[in-house]
C-alpha cells in the first residue's frame, strides 16, 4: 500500500530533495496512514462498545454521540458474562502452567542430548501444530466425557497442551542453544546436582525464552475457540463461546458484545507489553 | 597423582585418542601441546570425568575412577571461552563451588576474597560477568577454578581468546597463582612457545596419540621424532629431505650438500635434516667447512620490528629464516642462506632422532 509513497529508499530523487527542503514528512505519513488502517477495526469495536445498541444501528458517525459505559457494566455485574472471563483465565494459566513445566526439560533434551530419532521426534512435534484442531475436537469430547472431565478447565487446559507444549518446546529448544554446553559442565564441575543446576543456573538464564515460550502458549489458548467450546458447556463456558451465545429474542446485543471484545483484546496487549523484546525471537522460535 | 592408563575415545568410528599413558605428579605442571584436533581437549574432558574413555583406565591416587562422572571428583576447569553464570555476581560467580560444597558463610567470605585479591577482580565482585572485558571474565573463571582447591586443575587453553597484552600478563601469573594449591596442573596449548615460558613437564599429541612426554626443555631440545620436533616449532621448523650414499649426501633435486660430519656414522639411507628457524642464517660471514649454503628464493618477508621472519624457497622445500631486527627482502630475490649441520636434528626414514645437536643450545 505504501509502494507509491517511498521515494526515500531508493536514490535521493527530486520528489524527495524537494519534500525534505519543505520539511513535508512522508515517513511520517506512510507511517500514519499504515497506523490508520491497522487500528481501524478496533477503533470500531471501541466506539461500538460505547455507544447504545439504537445509536449503533440508527446512524453513522465517527465519535458516539453520548459515550456510555453501561456496555461494561453490563459484562462486568452479570455472572453469565464475567464468569466466562474468569473461566478462560483459569484454563488459559492451568495451559500454560502445564505446557511450559512439560516442555522445559523436554527441550533441555532436545538441546543436550543426542539420542535415536530425536531430530523425527522434534520435527514431528511441530506438525502436531499443523492438525487442524476439529480433527482432535471428537476424540476429546468422547474422552473427556467417559472419564468425567467433560466441562472442566482442565479439560481445556489439557487439550490445548496439544499445540502448546510442542511449539514450547520448539521456542524454549531454540533459547536453550544459545547457551553454551561449557556452562553445564561448569555446573557440574563445581558439584552441581541436575535440578539445582536446571533451576539456579539454567532457568534464570533462559528467563526471556520462558516468558516468551508462556506468552505464546497464553496467546493460543486465550484465541482458541473451538475445543474450548466443544469440551465445556456451563460451568467452565470460556468467553469465547459467551460471545457467540449472545442471539437474543431481541436480536443481538451490539453494544455489549463489542464491550465484550474490547475485555478480551486488553489480557493479550498486557502480556505483550511484558516480552516486547523478545517477541520477534519468539517467533523465529527461538532460532535468532 | 594422576595415572592414564592406554586410554583411548573413539566417538563415531573415529578416534580421537588411542593409546593415552600419562603419570601426572600432584604439584606440577603439565603441558598438552598439540595443533588443534590433535586431542588435547578429548583428553581433559577424559581426566576431568566429563566424558569416559572407550578403553583404558584413570587412576587417581591408586583409586580407579574410570567410570566415576564429574560431580564426584575433585577437579576445576577453565575453557578457552569465558564460562561464567552471567546471571550471578562476579563475587557469586566465584563462590558457587564452595556454596554447593556447603562451606561455612565466613569461610567462603574469606576464600572468595582471597582468589579475588589474587587475580585482581576485587573492585568488581558485585557486577555481572557480562560487565566484565575479556581479561577480567576469563579471570573470574579461572578465581572459581582456584577457589574450589581441587586436586586436578585442568587449563584448556584458557589464554587463546585473549589479546597479545592480557595474556602475557596472565601467562607470567598463572603458575604463580596455582603453585601453592599443590595441584596437579594441566595446560593444554597450541602454542610452543607458551609451553616454554611455563615450564614444567610436556606432553606432546599428534592426532590423539602422544608423541613425547618429559621436562619441556628436555622435549624441546630431543624431540625423538620428527612430529614432535613439529609440534614443537613455532614458526615452522625447516627441514630437508636427504639421501646419504656412501660420503656423498643429496637433496631431493639431486644438489649434492655438505652436510659435514652430522651424518657420518649413518648407514646409507633416506635420512630428514630439520633444524629450527634462527638457524638458517642471511650473513655470508656464517659459510664454513660445516655450513650447508645454498641459494634461495624469497617468496614472503613477514617484519615484526624486533623480528624479521623471512620465507624463502631453497633446494625445493619452504623454509623460514628467524632473523633479529628489520632484514628487508623483496619477495623473488635471490638469496644465499647458510645453516650450521653441526646444529641440525637429524631423523631416520621412520622420523625418529638419530642425531641430536652437539650444541645444547641448538636447539
Amino acid at each position: 500500500m505504501s509502494s507509491t509513497s517511498m521515494p526515500e529508499t531508493g536514490t535521493p530523487s527530486e520528489t524527495t530533495l524537494r519534500t525534505r527542503g519543505r520539511g513535508f514528512p512522508v515517513k511520517a505519513l506512510v507511517i500514519v496512514v499504515y497506523l490508520v488502517f491497522l487500528l481501524l477495526p478496533i477503533y470500531w469495536l471501541l466506539t461500538m462498545a460505547l455507544k447504545t445498541n439504537q445509536e449503533i444501528l440508527s446512524t453513522f458517525n465517527l465519535f458516539p454521540d453520548n459515550p456510555t459505559l453501561a456496555n461494561f457494566t453490563v459484562i462486568l455485574t452479570d455472572p453469565a458474562w464475567y464468569m466466562g472471563y474468569v473461566n478462560s483465565t483459569i484454563y488459559v494459566v492451568l495451559n500454560t502452567l502445564i505446557s511450559v513445566t512439560v516442555a522445559l526439560p523436554a527441550a533441555y533434551a532436545f538441546s543436550r542430548y543426542r539420542f535415536m530419532g530425536d531430530k523425527h521426534l522434534f520435527f514431528w512435534l511441530l506438525t502436531n501444530r499443523m492438525a487442524p484442531p476439529a480433527v482432535f475436537a471428537l476424540p476429546f469430547f468422547q474422552l473427556y466425557s467417559s472419564i468425567g472431565l467433560f466441562d472442566t478447565s482442565l479439560a481445556v487446559a489439557l487439550a490445548h497442551c496439544l499445540f502448546n507444549v510442542p511449539l514450547a518446546v520448539w521456542i524454549l529448544e531454540g533459547f536453550m542453544g544459545g547457551v553454551p554446553r561449557e556452562i553445564d559442565e561448569t555446573a557440574y564441575i563445581d558439584g552441581y546436582s541436575f535440578p539445582r543446576f536446571f533451576t539456579r543456573i539454567f532457568m534464570p538464564l533462559i528467563a526471556p525464552g520462558i516468558g516468551v515460550a508462556a506468552f505464546f502458549c497464553f496467546m493460543f489458548s486465550w484465541v482458541e475457540l473451538l475445543l474450548a467450546r466443544t469440551l465445556t458447556s456451563v460451568d467452565a463456558k470460556p468467553i469465547s463461546a459467551t460471545m457467540t451465545r449472545t442471539v437474543s429474542a431481541s436480536g443481538l446485543d451490539w453494544g455489549v458484545l463489542a464491550a465484550a471484545g474490547i475485555l478480551t483484546i486488553i489480557p493479550g496487549a498486557l502480556v505483550i507489553y511484558f516480552v516486547r523484546n523478545y517477541i520477534a525471537k519468539g517467533f523465529a522460535l527461538g532460532r535468532v | 597423582m594422576l595415572i592414564l592408563e592406554n586410554v583411548g575415545k573413539r566417538v563415531g568410528g573415529e578416534d580421537h585418542l588411542s593409546g593415552v599413558s600419562l603419570s601426572l605428579e600432584r604439584g606440577t605442571l603439565n603441558n598438552l601441546l598439540g595443533p588443534t584436533l590433535s586431542g588435547k581437549t578429548s583428553l581433559m574432558r577424559i581426566m576431568a570425568g566429563l566424558d569416559a574413555p572407550t578403553s583404558g583406565r584413570v587412576l587417581i591416587d591408586h583409586r580407579d575412577v574410570t567410570g566415576i562422572g564429574v560431580r564426584d571428583r575433585d577437579v576445576a576447569m577453565v575453557y578457552q571461552q569465558f564460562i561464567n553464570y552471567p546471571t550471578l555476581t562476579v563475587y557469586e560467580n566465584i563462590a558457587s563451588p564452595l556454596r554447593v560444597a556447603r562451606l561455612p558463610r565466613e569461610e567462603i567470605d574469606r576464600r572468595v576474597r582471597e582468589a579475588a585479591e589474587l587475580l585482581r577482580l576485587a573492585p568488581m565482585l558485585e557486577r555481572t560477568p557480562l560487565h566484565l572485558s575479556g581479561g577480567q571474565q576469563q579471570r573470574c573463571a579461572l578465581a572459581r577454578a582456584l577457589v574450589k582447591q581441587a586436586d586436578l586443575v585442568l587449563l584448556d587453553e584458557p589464554l587463546a581468546n585473549l589479546d597479545y597484552k592480557l595474556r602475557e600478563e596472565l601467562r607470567v601469573e598463572l603458575p604463580r597463582i596455582f603453585a601453592a594449591s599443590g595441584a596437579i596442573l594441566v595446560y593444554a596449548t597450541t602454542e610452543p612457545e607458551e609451553a616454554l615460558l611455563l615450564g614444567g613437564n610436556t606432553a606432546t599429541l599428534h592426532e590423539g596419540r602422544i608423541t613425547q612426554c618429559g621436562p619441556t626443555l628436555e622435549v624441546y631440545r630431543r624431540p625423538v621424532d620428527l612430529r614432535t620436533a613439529r609440534a614443537f616449532s613455532d614458526p615452522p621448523l625447516n627441514s630437508l629431505p636427504v639421501t646419504k650414499r656412501g660420503t656423498g649426501v643429496q637433496a631431493p633435486d639431486g644438489t649434492s650438500v655438505a652436510v659435514g660430519a652430522s651424518l657420518a656414522g649413518l648407514p646409507d639411507g633416506a635420512y630428514t635434516l630439520a633444524f629450527r628457524p634462527h638457524l638458517l642464517g642471511l650473513d655470508p660471514s656464517k659459510a664454513g667447512p660445516r655450513v650447508l649454503s645454498a641459494q634461495g628464493r624469497v617468496s614472503v618477508a613477514e617484519i615484526t620490528g624486533s623480528e624479521s621472519f623471512i620465507h624463502l624457497e631453497v633446494l625445493g622445500q619452504k623454509w623460514v629464516s628467524l632473523t633479529h631486527g628489520v632484514t628487508r627482502a623483496a619477495p623473488g630475490a635471490d638469496m644465499t642462506v647458510h645453516v650450521d649441520t653441526d646444529r641440525c636434528f637429524v631423523f631416520d626414514a621412520d622420523d625418529q632422532l638419530v642425531v641430536v645437536p652437539d650444541h645444547a643450545e641448538a636447539a
